[in-house]
């Protein structure tokens, strides 16, 4: 869990980060600026998280944003990062460092599912 | 073992809840006999609260979704305090209170506070059970467990009696199965159910057993995850007993269903109507014309009549 860095969900990156802008406010550590340049977004609309497959590079940062006029949430499936409950245009942020698979849903509808899927650019695994 | 749908998953539909909205302005009774609730008609706020000799009645409210703030409903504490005025009123009050859930629509803690505010307007007592609405803060129940878990089992759970009959308050809002590789359905789970096991040990056949849930007990519609994985096994702790009566709500919309001894009961939310199943995109919000909206929410009251196995369940619109 301790490569795993959750950032507070801020409303105002929504917007930005939707767009794969850099969001430097978003990130904590001195890192902070190497890294902010690698933003993904997943969108929440209609009960369904789109993509529902994500392939990112490690360190990047995936904001959620709920497009919905129903609350959702994002919770990995073993608790390692999990939002509060996100109203409409609500936003929730993630930086995976750690390569790997996320498998994720929505706690209040857990039919949603996603996946985000961390691994090195060029990586065929 | 006789599977008689009322108003089954198969048959609902949207001129059940046409039907629904008709019944503005009148509450509509049910009575249990046989095993079937049978509709008497309208009937009038003053019959519906006739007070039964010897008996006692008690009233179920659901998804106020306090803090839902959207098309069709911008103002859901709003229409949660009618609701409670409603119950104020009634010439003959409630025994009791229960909410089947959802009484918040985002865990927030000022949505809490205004419900709780809301509620101390009620002169009964308030037996509470939550919604997924309610934990879905990002530490899975903490705020609610905080406000309400005091006195209860595991994550909330609870039991106690009333004038004869047993009531038993589940969470199945908890440990929900992901869609990954499953239904996506919620669960009681094993602790919950064991304890459940031991509290309707000692209990005569002949007590009443009125059960409470947020999800309904049943599978109502697969796709919408509307049902409850482990349900069977809850229900077979029930089996002995000569009445049985669920009440749920999560579906913002009256189902019910009757299987052998056992009567399944969904409730109406005070804040919004949701689609009858398969018939939306999505389980969402249903945007029905302002004038209509308070035909779609509303209470229900349960006569309980000592003696007599059947409870009349009386669904009363707020715009009644």
């Amino acid at each position: 869990m301790r490569y795993l860095r959750i950032t507070a969900p801020l409303a105002a990156l929504g917007f930005s980060a939707f767009l794969g802008a850099a969001i430097p406010g978003a990130l904590s550590s001195g890192e902070a600026g190497a890294k902010a340049a690698n933003a993904a977004a997943v969108r929440i609309d209609n009960f369904n998280f789109t993509p529902p497959d994500l392939v990112v590079a490690p360190g990047t940062t995936v904001t959620w944003t709920n497009a919905d006029d129903s609350p959702h949430t994002v919770r990995e499936k073993d608790g390692k990062f999990k939002s509060a409950a996100l109203d409409t245009d609500d936003t929730f942020s993630q930086t995976f460092t750690a390569p790997g698979e996320y498998e994720y849903f929505c706690s209040i509808h857990p039919r949603m599912v996603g996946k985000v899927v961390v691994k090195p650019a060029g990586s065929s695994s | 073992m006789a599977d008689h749908e009322l108003w089954g998953a198969a048959n609902i539909n949207r001129r059940g809840l046409l039907k629904c909205m008709a019944w503005a302005g009148t509450g509509v009774l049910w009575s249990v006999s046989g095993g079937v609730p049978r509709s008497l008609g309208l009937i009038g706020d003053a019959v519906a609260a006739d007070p039964q000799a010897s008996g006692f009645t008690f009233l179920q409210i659901s998804d106020s979704h306090v803090g839902f703030d959207k098309p069709a409903n911008p103002n859901a504490l709003g229409t949660f305090q009618e609701a409670i005025a409603k119950v104020n009123a009634m010439p003959t009050p409630p025994a009791f209170i229960i909410h089947t859930g959802d009484i918040t629509h985002l865990s927030k803690d000022k949505e809490f506070d205004d419900a709780d505010q809301a509620m101390k307007a009620l002169k009964q007592k308030v037996y509470v059970i939550p919604g997924e609405h309610d934990v879905a803060d990002a530490d899975n129940g903490k705020a609610y467990l905080d406000r309400y878990g005091k006195g209860t089992k595991g994550k909330g759970w609870y039991s106690f009696d009333y004038g004869g009959a047993h009531f038993i308050a589940l969470i199945n809002v908890f440990n929900f199965e992901p869609g990954f590789k499953s239904a996506g359905l919620a669960t009681l789970g094993d602790e919950q159910l064991e304890w459940m096991e031991k509290d309707v040990k000692g209990l005569s056949a002949s007590t009443p057993i009125v059960v409470l849930a947020h999800l309904p007990l049943w599978t109502i519609y697969q796709d919408w995850g509307w049902g409850t994985e482990d349900a069977q096994r809850a229900l077979g702790y029930l089996q002995r007993f000569g009445s049985v009566t669920v009440l749920n709500g999560h579906i913002h919309q009256i189902q019910q269903k009757v299987e052998g001894h056992v009567s399944f009961h969904t409730a109406m939310s005070t804040a919004f109507p949701q689609p009858a199943p398969g018939t939306a995109p999505s389980p969402g919000p249903m945007k029905v014309p302002a004038e209509q909206l308070h035909s779609v929410l509303g209470i229900r009251t349960v006569n309980y009549v000592r003696g007599k196995s059947p409870l009349a369940v009386i669904e009363t619109p707020l715009g009644a």
